[in-house]
């Protein structure tokens, strides 16, 4: 099928509407098509709200059992990762003031399955001399650790538009050097910055196209300076 | 070192999406907690497909497998946890429709009691959901509304909705878009709780 038939099956694809046959080819055209995926986290949006409109008796009790029950059965062979993450309390306080009991559960879901970034992620929320720079409007906060590594908490920054991602960059005097990119959503953002931050030095954002740039093409809509001492 | 002494777990704080994060660490209570939370208005929408009660509660127990399964691969920036946790309920609903159609001479199993409702807050909550989107799909034009309806609860697939409804397929694609889209703008929230958008900054 050609590209642009397949774009077209979108919706079809988001209301679970598509023909057998199609499914799988559409499938294969997503995994290529930046464009086609975010069209189609929007359009499902909608039609996930239109289970919201039937009639919703409980269902009866017996069937939470029942779930749990051959979850316990199919218990995943997964790592647990609460012990890698255990600090200090009061390293365990600063997260928290840092970006909120919602936010960690938040960034530990961005972050899963990348287990040396959530690691140095921690270790930089974990710092307890690390310096937490308020963004303007409680917007967020930039942590920075005591050997300059930083993490850039957003919270509830829109997705970014299609085609387009968002970009960090840090500035010190000469021209920014690019960060990183993320995506924003509807949760919060947890960037770990590919460049340390010196003190003084500012962390921007800017919107740029997917892919990111080497030099920032578009005004930041995000600065914040770190004022860590150290 | 200080000693917290071991407290219940509240889950009342976390998002959606960082219960499912506790979910993909395989963390059962969180499984329950996405359950409670979401386990009615799934129920509802299986039931809604496939007007069985005991079909119903085979795609919902498949459903929240798939999350469980799953859930390390949830992506919060792609879709809210609810979203993609229904998905899983939807698709296993619509399987089981279409398959079960091919049996249709056969009996269906009819067995189950009233089910009791819930709680007085979540009652009111689902019942305002309700409203809203039951709103917002009368505002549709006639013709997106029967597509959505027929393909999302119904389980038609477009071809067989082109078939249905005497139009070609582009027709039918072109409404289930138009419908979405449209459904999409009257249920975006209006600022309080929405998310922020960059806007050109200047110092």
């Amino acid at each position: 099928m050609e590209a642009n038939a397949l774009h077209d099956l979108t919706a079809a694809y988001a209301l679970d509407a598509l023909d057998p046959g199609d499914v799988r080819e559409y499938e294969a055209h997503l995994a290529r098509c930046e464009r086609c995926r975010a069209e189609l986290a929007s359009l499902s949006e909608a039609a996930g709200a239109l289970a919201y409109a039937t009639e919703a008796p409980a269902p009866p009790a017996e069937l939470r059992a029942r779930i749990l029950q051959q979850a316990q059965r199919e218990r995943r062979n997964v790592v647990p990762l609460r012990p890698r993450w255990a600090l200090p309390a009061a390293a365990a306080a600063a997260v928290v003031a840092a970006c909120a009991a919602i936010a960690l559960g938040a960034w530990a879901v961005s972050l899963h399955g990348k287990l040396d970034r959530q690691q140095r992620v921690a270790a930089v929320l974990g710092d307890p001399a690390a310096a937490r720079n308020g963004l303007a409007g409680d917007r967020g906060t930039l942590v920075v650790s005591a050997n300059g590594d930083a993490v850039l908490v957003l919270k509830r920054l829109a997705a970014a538009p299609p085609g387009k991602t968002y970009e960090a960059w840090v500035a010190r005097g000469g021209s920014p050097q690019p960060a990183g990119t993320f995506e924003g959503g509807p949760q919060h953002s947890v960037v770990l910055l590919g460049q340390r931050v010196p003190q003084a030095a500012k962390v921007l954002v800017t919107v740029e196209h997917s892919g990111g740039s080497d030099a920032p093409t578009t005004q930041p809509f995000l600065s914040v300076q770190n004022s860590a001492q150290s | 070192m200080r000693e917290y002494p071991a407290m219940p777990r509240s889950f009342a704080h976390l998002s959606d999406e960082a219960v499912v994060a506790l979910v993909a660490r395989s963390d059962q209570e969180a499984l329950a907690e996405l359950y409670d939370r979401f386990g009615r208005v799934a129920y509802g929408l299986a039931l809604r497909v496939l007007r069985d009660d005991k079909f119903a509660e085979d795609a919902v127990q498949e459903g929240f497998l798939a999350a469980w399964r799953n859930a390390d691969r949830f992506m919060p920036e792609r879709a809210k946890a609810s979203t993609w946790l229904l998905t899983f309920v939807h698709r296993r609903a619509v399987d089981l429709v279409r398959r079960e159609d091919r049996r249709r001479a056969e009996p269906l199993p009819k067995t189950g009691e009233p089910a009791p409702s819930g709680s007085a807050e979540e009652d009111a909550w689902l019942h305002f959901e309700r409203e809203r989107v039951q709103a917002a799909l009368r505002q549709l034009p006639d013709q997106q509304r029967e597509a959505l309806e027929l393909a999302y609860y119904g389980g038609f697939t477009q071809s067989e909705l082109a078939e249905r409804l005497g139009q070609p397929i582009g027709t039918i694609k072109s409404r289930m878009f138009a419908g979405l889209a449209h459904l999409r703008e009257l249920l975006a929230e209006p600022n309080g709780e929405s998310a922020w958008k960059p806007t050109p900054f200047t110092t």
